[in-house]
């Protein structure tokens, strides 16, 4: 294919030497001016997420929850320590593929970013850090949960949420201690995930754990992305009759996969989800209140104590967005990178990887303490346990943050009482 | 010996869903078998039709089968004036530029759905949402049993139009000889744009059908429109009876797959049949030799 240029613009000499005293004019200026008035240029900061594709709820949910963080840090004068330089996000869709996300670190290390949030899904977390890390920029991650975003090494990898290993273990334990208090009725599971590196990891590590605290896995149970159909799924957990069922997937699959268990009428003392996402999401309990009734969640879930999150949910809300936990630790990723911008009081790259490594941020309403990274994990993360009572998302475990009582077994005519 | 309490049910939700998969075909057999044209904007129309309906019942509370009398008429509207106003000028008469310009349409009508309504899930709520048939042990969605009784109906309403009326007896003139056909008078322009919408309308039908059960976003044609050229290539192209068994037993293929081989692997035998079917029988299971 032959491609015609007819319009190239040409450069005389006279432009070219005008334009060159300017530039060599500004960069003098630049360089002889206090540190101070140069930071004063906008900040840019990467926000990668998959707005489309398949996970393009979840990645639309993340970019908004940045956004949010970053039109704060602005109205309330910037980054101090630099002259009140204002944050510029750089956005990046990552389409919902790993390749592509990488792809969209390429360009925003062109753009000149100085640091990159995202970008939710693990698999494509997985390529955007690596890619990130050739560059030496610093990256937050904001959800991407596999423990192999920050078990390679990377120097630039900061993870503020815990990993599905810290998740899995809690899920666990907290089953087995809502258990122990109704007395012990479940001793039987099966688990349906959905197949990329989230759902298979999480999977894994459940099947290891649970049988260690005496549940026995009948099945596991793996689908695709997109799944248009769970009639098979729900017709083997009808026929194996688990205590419990334990779904990790995301949100659309969630949806179809908890209706078709009421359209099937299937009843397990619990549907208790492992970074299910939609089993504590505002959205699927005003969509589906009844479907979702009773379901349980151990997940990324805000300190019910902190004002700050419940002021966020009220801003998000009236922006018209749900206040999930996508939204919620985009936000607090944003934000501990401006804490780091602010200790770091620079936009170099290294400085800012160095802030992150010694940063001990507490002003956030997650229930982590201060940051403390070993290794790019925030050590003091951990995800609380959720059920959807009446028509709000209760904590129910721990008891420190307990909001309310877990209904366990779940009444007869509760669970998917539609 | 197969567990026959889980190889009924699950052959029978096969059906069911196939009966959607022949709906979204029979639009694209029509258009891609019959006049030859490439329609790659077909899932996002497929999406397009399901706004609709998801608008029509949250905005008026029109139920999705009810939504039909308007989804269906709708669709054929926007089917006709895109071929006749966008593509049958764009694309110049060359089957070549049909199929960029239906790729543009695609990404026109996706990122115009992003920007209109976000990528939000967006599922309705009907009362009949979770009845079920009960035959026996096996329960069947109400949904789904009501789309595979509308697939038959409209394929045999397709049929006699093109078989009994003078309207399918110019589409097939067209189809099979565009010159002679224009020489004995026939508007070959407006019974392109004709079956096009014909074949939009199919997808009205079919948005109706799938809402009930199954979400909306502006990703969600993508989910069903490579089933749906499988389905045609596998029936035959241009034939409405193949679109018909074609969706029919790539649904029941796809759920024994999932049943047998997991959800995961399930597609590979719609795949293996597809292969199979090419080799020993390469004009479709429907299809005609020219």
């Amino acid at each position: 294919m032959q491609v015609n240029t007819p319009n190239v613009t040409t450069i005389s000499r006279r432009n070219f030497v005008s334009g060159a005293a300017g530039a060599l004019f500004t960069g003098a200026a630049l360089l002889g001016a206090p540190a101070i008035v140069r930071a004063k240029t906008p900040i840019k900061v990467g926000l990668v997420h998959p707005v489309s594709g398949f996970l393009a709820y979840s990645g639309s949910q993340c970019r908004a929850g940045a956004l949010m963080a970053i039109e704060e840090i602005n109205r309330a004068g910037g980054i101090h320590s630099m002259g009140g330089a204002h944050l510029e996000p750089i956005l990046g869709d990552a389409r919902s593929r790993p390749d592509v996300g990488a792809a969209e670190v390429e360009k925003m290390n062109e753009a000149g970013v100085v640091a990159i949030v995202g970008a939710y899904a693990s698999s494509i977390g997985l390529a955007t850090t690596q890619r990130a890390a050739h560059h030496g920029i610093p990256h937050v991650v904001d959800v991407c949960v596999s423990d192999q975003i920050v078990n390679r090494g990377l120097e630039n990898t900061f993870r503020f949420c815990p990993g599905y290993g810290t998740v899995a273990r809690a899920a666990v334990d907290n089953l087995v201690k809502i258990n122990d208090a109704a007395g012990g009725p479940a001793r039987t599971a099966m688990i349906v995930h959905e197949e990329s590196l989230f759902g298979t990891g999480t999977a894994k590590l459940l099947s290891a754990e649970l049988p260690k605290a005496g549940f026995e896995i009948l099945e596991i149970i793996r689908h695709p992305n997109p799944a248009r159909d769970f009639n098979n799924i729900v017709l083997k957990i009808r026929a194996r009759k688990p205590d419990i069922v334990i779904p990790a997937n995301y949100y659309n699959e969630y949806i179809l996969l908890a209706r078709t268990l009421s359209q099937y009428r299937v009843r397990p003392m619990a549907i208790y989800s492992v970074l299910g996402g939609t089993a504590s999401s505002y959205k699927f309990l005003k969509e589906f209140p009844k479907t979702a009734r009773y379901i349980m969640d151990c997940n990324h879930w805000y300190d019910p104590e902190k004002k700050a999150a419940h002021d966020l949910r009220k801003k998000a809300e009236e922006n018209g967005l749900f206040f999930s936990y996508e939204l919620f630790l985009a936000y607090s990723a944003t934000r501990l990178l401006a804490d780091a911008l602010e200790r770091a009081a620079s936009d170099d790259r290294a400085d800012i990887i160095r802030a992150l490594k010694a940063s001990d941020w507490n002003d956030h309403f997650m229930p982590y303490g201060p940051t403390k990274f070993v290794n790019g994990q925030n050590q003091g993360a951990r995800p609380l346990n959720t059920q959807i009572l009446g028509k709000d998302i209760e904590v129910i475990y721990p008891d420190e943050y307990a909001t309310a009582e877990a209904v366990f077994p779940v009444p007869a005519s509760g669970l998917n009482d539609a | 010996m197969p567990d026959l309490d889980l190889l009924v049910p699950s052959a029978i939700n096969g059906l069911t869903t196939g009966a959607i998969y022949a709906v979204i075909a029979l639009g694209l057999t029509l258009i891609y078998g019959v006049l030859h044209i490439i329609n790659f904007a077909h899932g996002s129309l497929l999406m397009l039709a399901m706004y609709g309906v998801f608008f029509l019942h949250s905005l008026f509370g029109i139920d999705p089968y009810v939504a039909s009398l308007i989804m269906v008429p709708a669709m054929f509207v926007l089917g006709y004036s895109l071929q006749r106003g966008v593509i049958g000028h764009a694309s110049h008469g060359k089957d070549e530029n049909i199929l960029l310009v239906t790729l543009g349409l695609a990404i026109v009508i996706d990122n115009l759905a992003l920007y209109l309504w976000r990528s939000d899930t967006r599922i309705i709520d009907t009362p009949y949402a979770f009845a079920t048939f009960e035959f026996g042990p096996v329960l069947v969605s109400t949904p789904k049993l009501i789309a595979l009784f509308a697939a038959v109906a409209i394929a045999a309403l397709f049929w006699l139009m093109m078989m009994r009326t003078d309207l399918g007896k110019a589409i097939r003139a067209v189809a099979k000889e565009k010159t002679g056909a224009q020489l004995v008078g026939i508007n070959v322009e407006h019974v392109y744009a004709m079956s096009f919408g014909l074949g939009i309308a199919c997808l009205g039908a079919a948005a109706c059908l799938l809402l009930p059960t199954f979400y909306v976003s502006p990703q969600v044609g993508s989910a069903f429109v490579l089933i749906a050229f499988t389905v045609v290539v596998l029936g035959g192209m241009g034939s409405f009876t193949g679109a018909v068994l074609g969706g029919l037993i790539i649904g029941v293929t796809e759920s024994l797959g999932g049943l047998y081989l997991g959800e995961s692997l399930g597609q590979i035998g719609i795949f293996v049949l597809f292969i199979l079917v090419l080799l020993f029988r390469p004009t479709g299971l429907m299809g005609q030799r020219t």
